[in-house]
C-alpha cells in the first residue's frame, strides 16, 4: 500500500473503524467475554490506526492535512470532505487514546447487555471522531448529531439513580441548542451554495457573501449557542452535573474527556474560523462568562458530599479556561486552550475511572462514607493523588502546561481577566486536595472499608497510561505544542485582519 | 370537457398507449377483483395466507408496471391523465407502502382472528385510487380518484368489527371525510367557473394571463380545505386521533402514508402546477398551526397510535412549509419529504402492529417498557424509526426536514424556518419518551413478545432499509425528485396539452 493511498484513507479508517466494530459485534453471541476482548482489540487497533496522524504529520505545512474531499450529496451540495490540522488531530488522538480505557474500564462494572453497551460505545467512537475531521458543515452536524444517541442510551440504559432524567435533559439541551446551529448552517448555504468550510471561510472573507453583515451576530450566536450548551458555559451548565453523576463510568470519561471539547473545538474552528470580528466584538461577553464558569465550577465544587459531582463541576471550572484562552485572541492562549483541552481530556477522564472503580466496590460516591483509605488501598491511593495533582496544575504535569498558557493569554487580553482566572488555580487545589484529604488520609472512618481491594491488574492497566500521558505532557508538551502553533497562528492573522478592516 | 371543440379532430377511441399510461391502476384492479373473486371460491383457513399473496403479488405486479410506465411519458385519455417522473415517483411511493401494509397485515389478520378477502381488495383498490391521483391533470378525475382511495380506507378503518371504537372511527372518518370531499368538489367546480376548464394546463394559462377572478381565491380555499383535511392539517386535523386510535394498527400505517402522499401530489398539482392564487397564506398558517398542534397534542399522549397521529399531523405541518416555497425546491422537497415519512412512519407502524397483539391490547406506552429488553430487534427496529421521525442525522427523517428548511430559508421563510425547527425540537421529547419507555424502564410483567412472522420480518426490514437509505444516499432518490419536479413544472413537448383555451 503506497503511502500516498493511505494518507488519502486514514482518516476515513480511524473514523468508521469503530462503527465496523459495532457492525460486526451485532453478530456476535451473547458471550459477554467475547465481546468485551473483541471491543478491546477494535478500540486499540483503531488508537493503532490513529497513530499514523501525527507520525506523518507535515509540521510546517499549512492548512489541513490528510484530506479527501468526496461528493457525497450533489444537490444539495455536501461533501464528504474530511480532514485534520494541529487543534483536531490531537482530539482525535484523544478520542483514540480515551476508548480503550473506556473497555478496560467497563470490563466487569457493565454486566448487564453487555453487547449493547460495547456497540453503543463504539458508535459513539466514530460519532467523536467524525466530529473532529469533519470539514464539511454538513459532515459535522451529522456526526455532532449522531453523538447524541449512544450518549444518551449510555446514560439512560447503563446510569444509576435519576438516569432517566438525566439522559433527557442531556439529550434535549443539547438537541435544541444545535437547531441553532443547523439554522446558521442553512443560511450560510443558502447564500453561499456550498456546505464546505474553506469555501465558506473564503466567502466570507471575500465578502461575497449577500446580506451577511446583518446575519452575521445571529449566525455568531446560531453556532455559540450550540457550542456553549457543550462546554457548557455558564449559565447553559445545568445538565452537565445530572449527566454525570448518573452516567456509567465509561459514559462520564468520553462525555468530560472528549464531548465537552467538541463545544470549545466548534468554537475554535467556527465561532473564530467563520466570524472572527464578530467573535471579537463579543469576546469581553464571553470571556466574563467563562470567568464566571471558572470560580462558580470551583465554588460549587467545593462543597459538593459526592465525588462524582465535584469531578463535574470541576469540569465547568477547567472548561471556562479553554474558553477564555480561546477569546483572548492570543497565539499562546489559544495553544493553552488546546493544551488544556488534552490535559483536562486525561487527568479528568483518569479521574472519572478511579471514582468508577471505587464506585464498584462500594456502591456510593459519597464523600463521607470513605476515610482513610490510603491504608487499604495504597496504589489506590497513589494513582489517585498522581492524578489530582496532575488535575490541579502542578508543574511537571499537564494540567500546568495549558493553565499557564491561558492565563499569560488572558493577561495579554486584559489583565483583571489574568487575575481573575489565576484564581481558579488556587480554588481547584482546594477542593481536588479537600477532597483528596477527606477520601484517604486519617484513619479508617468506616470499618467495614478495611476490606476494600486494591486496584487489579486489569483497573491499574486501565491507568497507567493516564499517568504516563499525564507526566510526559507535563515534561515535554513542544511535543504536542509544535503541533498546535502553527494551526492555531493560521486562526489568528485572519481574525486580526479582518478586524482590523473593520475596524477602519 | 370543453376542449374538445377546440381540437380540429378529436381523438375518440383511446390508443394502446394510452393504456400503458395507466397500466399499474388496471393491475391492481386485476389483482384487487381476483382477490375478490377467490375469496369465496378457496375454502375456509387456507384463504387468508393465499388471498394475501395475492395481494401481494399484485402489489409487486403494479411496481414492474410503474417502471414499464416510466418508459412512456406523456398524456392519456384525452389529456386527463400525464404520466411524468412526477407521477412515477408517487406512484413508487404508495404502491410500495402498500406492500408493506400487506405484509404487516398478513400476521396481523392471524393474530386478530379476522377473516376477510375484501381486506386485500380493498387494500389494492385503495392503493389504485391512490395512485391515479398523482398522474391525474385533471380535478374532475382527481375527484374521483380521491374517492377510490377515500371509500376504500373508510371501510378498512372499521375493520376490527368486533370493536365499538372501530366503527366510530370508521364512521367518523366517513362522514367527516365526505363533507370534506364535498369541499374540494364545491372548489372544482367554483374553479370551473372562474376559468372555464377543469383541466390544471388550462386553469394554470387561465390564472397567469390576464385579471384573476375573485371566485378563484374561494376556489382555492375550498380545494385547500379538501385535501387539508386527507393530509391532517391544522385546522383540518381533528378526526385523526380517533379515526387512527380506532382503526386496525396496520390500516393506520397505510392511511398515515399513503394517502397523504397522494394529497399532497395534488395540492403541489394545484398550488405550484396550478398556481392557484392565495395559496401562499393559506399554507402558511395552516403549517404553522399544523405543526405546533400536532406537536404539543402529541406531548400529552400515553396511547401510541394516538401519539403517532398527532405526529402525523407535525409532519404534515413540515411537509406543507416546502409548499411555501419556490416551486422547483418546494416541490423536490416536498416529494422527498413524502417518500422518507411514508417509510419511517410505515415502518413504525408495523412494530405497532406486532406489539399491539390479539385485540390490540398493547398499544400505551407503558406496555412497551423493557421492551429492549423482551426484544432487542424489535426495539432497536422501532429506535431506527422513531429517530428518524426526530430527524436525527443518517436518516430519512433527516435530510427531509433538511430539504423542506433549506427549500424555504431559499425562499427567505426565516419565521416559518423558525417556527419548524423549534418544533421539530419539541418533536424529540414525546418520540424520545418511546425510546426511554424500551430502553430505561422495566417491564411490568414479563409479557415475552411473540416472534415475529417471515412476512411482517420483511416489510420491516424494507422499511429499514428505505429509511437508512433515504438517510446516507439520498442523492439519487432526491435528483429523481428534482427531475419530477422539473417535469410537472415545466412539461416537456409531448407532455404539454394540445387544447388551448
Amino acid at each position: 500500500m503506497s503511502k500516498e493511498f493511505l494518507h488519502g484513507i486514514i482518516l476515513t479508517l480511524v473514523t468508521f473503524m469503530p462503527l465496523a466494530g459495532a457492525l460486526l459485534l451485532l453478530l456476535f453471541p451473547r458471550r459477554d467475554r467475547d465481546i468485551r476482548v473483541f471491543a478491546l482489540v477494535i478500540s486499540l487497533l483503531t488508537f493503532g490506526l490513529s497513530l499514523h496522524l501525527p507520525v506523518y504529520f507535515q509540521r510546517h505545512a499549512a492548512g489541513f492535512q490528510y484530506e479527501v474531499d468526496k461528493q457525497w450529496i450533489a444537490s444539495p451540495n455536501i461533501h464528504y470532505h474530511m480532514g485534520v490540522d494541529g487543534i483536531s488531530m490531537w482530539l482525535i488522538l484523544l478520542t483514540t487514546f480515551l476508548t480503550p480505557l473506556c473497555v478496560l474500564i467497563s470490563w466487569t462494572s457493565v454486566h448487564d447487555r453487555v453487547k449493547e453497551f460495547f456497540i453503543l460505545l463504539l458508535i459513539l467512537e466514530t460519532a467523536l471522531i467524525g466530529v473532529f475531521t469533519a470539514l464539511d458543515l454538513f459532515l459535522f452536524y451529522f456526526f455532532w448529531e449522531s453523538t447524541l444517541i449512544p450518549m444518551a442510551l449510555l446514560i439512560g440504559m447503563y446510569g444509576h439513580g435519576r438516569k432517566i432524567y438525566a439522559a433527557v435533559k442531556f439529550f434535549l439541551f443539547t438537541m435544541v441548542a444545535s437547531v441553532f446551529m443547523l439554522a446558521a448552517m442553512l443560511w450560510l448555504y443558502a447564500k453561499t451554495g456550498s456546505f464546505d468550510l474553506l469555501v465558506i471561510q473564503n466567502a466570507i472573507r471575500d465578502g461575497k457573501v449577500e446580506g451577511f453583515l446583518i446575519a452575521a451576530p445571529w449566525l455568531f450566536l446560531g453556532f455559540f449557542v450550540a457550542f456553549a450548551v457543550k462546554v457548557p458555559l455558564f449559565p447553559v451548565h445545568t445538565w452537565l452535573p445530572d449527566a454525570h453523576v448518573e452516567a456509567p463510568t465509561a459514559g462520564s470519561v468520553l462525555l468530560a474527556g472528549v464531548m465537552l471539547k467538541m463545544g470549545t473545538y466548534g468554537m475554535m474552528r467556527f465561532n473564530l474560523g467563520l466570524f472572527p470580528e464578530q467573535s471579537h466584538h463579543n469576546a469581553p461577553w464571553i470571556m466574563v462568562l467563562a470567568l464566571i464558569g471558572i470560580v462558580y465550577g470551583a465554588l460549587v465544587a467545593m462543597v459538593q458530599p459526592n465525588m462524582k459531582k465535584l469531578i463535574a463541576y470541576s469540569s465547568i471550572s477547567h472548561l471556562g479556561f479553554v474558553v477564555l484562552g480561546i477569546f483572548s485572541f492570543t497565539a499562546i492562549g489559544l495553544a493553552g486552550a488546546e493544551f488544556v483541552m488534552l490535559a483536562h481530556g486525561v487527568s479528568t477522564g483518569a479521574l472519572f475511572m478511579l471514582a468508577g472503580i471505587i464506585y464498584e466496590r462500594k456502591h456510593t460516591y459519597e464523600i463521607k462514607d470513605f476515610g482513610g483509605l490510603a491504608s487499604p488501598m495504597p496504589v489506590y491511593a497513589t494513582f489517585f493523588l498522581f492524578i489530582v495533582l496532575a488535575s490541579v496544575g502542578l508543574p511537571m504535569l499537564n494540567g500546568f502546561v495549558g493553565e499557564f498558557m491561558t492565563l499569560t493569554g488572558a493577561f495579554q487580553a486584559r489583565a483583571v481577566y489574568g487575575i481573575i482566572a489565576a484564581t481558579g488555580v488556587i480554588w481547584s487545589a482546594c477542593y481536588l486536595l479537600w477532597m483528596y484529604q477527606r477520601v484517604f488520609y486519617g484513619k479508617v472512618t468506616h470499618p467495614e472499608n478495611n476490606s476494600l481491594l486494591d486496584l487489579s491488574r486489569r483497573e491499574q492497566l486501565a491507568l497507567w497510561p493516564t499517568a504516563v500521558a499525564a507526566l510526559v505532557m507535563g515534561v515535554a508538551p513542544l511535543l504536542w505544542l509544535n503541533i498546535i502553533n502553527p494551526a492555531v497562528e493560521t486562526l489568528l492573522p485572519v481574525s486580526q485582519m479582518v478586524s482590523k478592516v473593520a475596524g477602519q | 370537457m370543453i376542449s374538445f371543440a377546440a381540437t380540429a379532430l378529436p381523438q375518440v377511441i383511446p390508443q394502446s398507449s394510452d393504456y400503458v399510461r395507466i397500466l399499474p391502476e388496471l393491475v391492481l384492479a386485476i389483482f384487487g377483483m381476483a382477490v375478490m373473486a377467490l375469496d369465496p371460491l378457496l375454502g375456509d383457513r387456507a384463504t387468508q395466507k393465499t388471498l394475501g399473496a395475492v395481494g401481494l403479488l399484485g402489489t409487486l405486479a403494479a411496481l414492474g408496471a410503474t417502471a414499464y410506465m416510466a418508459q412512456a411519458p406523456g398524456l392519456a385519455f384525452w389529456d386527463m391523465i400525464r404520466v411524468d417522473t412526477f407521477s412515477v415517483f408517487f406512484h413508487f411511493v404508495v404502491i410500495t407502502v402498500a406492500a408493506i401494509t400487506i405484509l404487516t397485515s398478513h400476521e396481523y389478520m392471524a393474530v386478530q382472528q379476522l377473516r376477510a378477502g375484501e381486506y386485500y381488495a380493498l387494500i389494492l383498490f385503495g392503493t389504485l385510487g391512490m395512485a391515479l391521483m398523482s398522474s391525474a391533470v385533471e380535478l374532475v378525475l382527481i375527484f374521483i380518484a380521491l374517492e377510490i382511495s377515500s371509500i376504500a380506507t373508510y371501510i378498512l378503518a372499521g375493520f376490527r368489527r368486533r370493536f365499538a371504537i372501530s366503527g366510530e372511527s370508521s364512521l367518523k372518518y366517513f362522514l367527516l371525510g365526505s363533507f370534506a370531499t364535498a369541499f374540494f368538489l364545491y372548489g372544482v367546480a367554483l374553479m370551473f367557473g372562474a376559468t372555464g376548464s377543469t383541466n390544471i394546463q388550462v386553469i394554470a394559462h387561465a390564472l397567469g394571463n390576464g385579471p384573476i377572478p375573485v371566485l378563484a381565491y374561494a376556489a382555492a380555499a375550498l380545494m385547500f380545505v379538501g385535501v387539508g383535511f386527507k393530509v391532517a392539517a391544522a385546522p383540518f386535523h381533528v378526526w385523526t386521533p380517533d379515526v387512527y386510535e380506532g382503526a386496525p394498527a396496520p390500516i393506520v400505517g397505510l392511511m398515515s402514508t399513503g394517502p397523504k402522499a397522494a394529497a399532497f401530489a395534488v395540492l403541489l398539482r394545484i398550488v405550484f402546477e396550478a398556481s392557484v392564487p392565495g395559496a401562499f397564506w393559506l399554507i402558511w398558517i395552516s403549517a404553522a398551526l399544523s405543526m405546533t398542534i400536532g406537536n404539543i397534542g402529541a406531548l400529552v399522549q400515553d396511547n401510541v397510535k394516538r401519539l403517532l397521529a398527532y405526529s402525523s399531523i407535525a409532519h404534515a405541518g413540515y411537509l406543507l412549509v416546502a409548499f411555501a416555497a419556490q416551486p422547483e425546491l418546494g416541490t423536490s422537497a416536498a416529494m422527498f419529504y413524502t417518500a422518507a415519512y411514508a417509510a419511517m412512519n410505515v415502518g413504525a407502524f408495523a412494530v405497532v402492529t406486532h406489539l399491539a397483539s390479539r385485540d390490540e391490547r398493547y398499544v400505551t406506552l407503558e406496555d412497551y417498557a423493557g421492551l429492549g429488553h423482551r426484544s432487542p430487534l424489535l426495539a432497536a427496529t422501532l429506535t431506527i424509526f422513531l429517530l428518524s421521525l426526530i430527524g436525527i442525522p443518517a436518516t430519512g427523517g433527516f435530510f427531509a426536514k433538511f430539504y423542506v428548511f433549506s427549500a424555504a430559508l431559499k425562499a427567505n421563510l426565516v419565521g416559518l424556518t423558525i417556527i419548524g425547527v423549534l418544533n421539530s425540537a419539541v418533536g424529540a421529547y414525546y418520540y424520545l419518551r418511546i425510546i426511554v419507555m424500551m430502553y430505561m424502564k422495566e417491564s411490568r410483567e414479563e409479557a415475552p413478545v411473540a416472534p415475529v412472522s417471515l412476512s411482517l420480518g420483511v416489510g420491516l426490514a424494507v422499511s429499514v432499509l428505505l429509511t437508512l437509505y433515504l438517510g446516507i444516499l439520498p442523492g439519487r432518490v432526491l435528483d429523481y425528485a428534482d427531475e419530477g419536479a422539473r417535469q410537472m413544472l415545466h412539461p416537456t413537448e409531448q407532455a404539454v396539452s394540445q387544447v388551448s383555451p
